[in-house]
């Protein structure tokens, strides 16, 4: 089955991204397709290459990355969720004239349209959220 | 059409539990999970409530979120049906649509 998941918080704040990644795991692993993880409000927070959790902590970002690498997701960042919170790639970052950009690798950074396509073209939408 | 209702709050924090068994129809079917899976809990303000809408719904719970918040199995109102990951996702193929209550 084709699932669709949206994440609507950070991580590190309540559960919501901790969740929706072992959804998404025992998903893949069941043989399910995950089409598209959409990233929203404080969830694109999730899409930040600049956190340091401590060692002995998880890194949800570089879980969201390692599982797009290895199972080929599509990690979609809401952009203007994305732009008000500064996580901007190269060309948000020379659009917008800032000096720098923080997108992790296997995110990408695009619109609402992404959402609903993942509405449309999955059989389900799944949302983790606060 | 079979829907599956994910709660995700604990009943004394939020009042989406409540709001959820007002609204859902008859048949469908609610996943406790993270601080939702409070409402699973035997001997709490909200028990009662949850048993008595059993008539109504199937429910399920969790189990990964329990442990998490030390919390037991043991401790969880009859007929609540404890899943793990692949029991969440399981039930979300089973059901024609999922609705988060967040």
């Amino acid at each position: 089955m084709k699932f669709g998941i949206v994440v609507n918080e950070g991580p590190y704040t309540h559960q919501s991204s901790d969740s929706a990644l072992q959804f998404v795991k025992a998903a893949l692993q069941k043989g399910h397709e995950i089409f598209r993880v959409f990233f929203y409000h404080d969830g694109v927070n999730n899409g930040t290459s600049l956190g340091v959790p401590p060692q002995d902590d998880r890194n949800l970002t570089l879980e969201w990355s390692g599982l797009a690498e290895k199972h080929g997701l599509d990690l979609v960042v809401c952009v203007a969720a994305a732009q008000r919170r500064g996580i901007l790639d190269e060309d948000e970052m020379g659009r917008h004239g800032k000096s720098a950009n923080n997108l992790a690798p296997g995110f990408r950074i695009s619109g609402l349209g992404q959402l609903i396509e993942s509405g449309i073209q999955s059989d389900r939408l799944v949302t983790f959220g606060d | 059409m079979a829907i599956l209702h994910t709660v995700n709050k604990s009943p004394f924090e939020r009042n989406a539990l409540e709001s959820c068994l007002r609204l859902a129809k008859a048949g469908s079917s609610v996943l406790l999970f993270e601080d939702g899976v409070i409402g699973a809990m035997r001997n709490t303000r909200f028990s009662e409530k949850v048993a008595q809408a059993m008539d109504d719904y199937s429910f399920y719970v969790l189990g990964p979120d329990i442990q998490a918040r030390g919390l037991d199995n043991d401790k969880v109102i009859d007929g609540i049906q404890v899943v793990d990951y692949n029991g969440f996702v399981d039930l979300t193929t089973e059901h024609d649509t999922v609705q988060s209550w967040l």
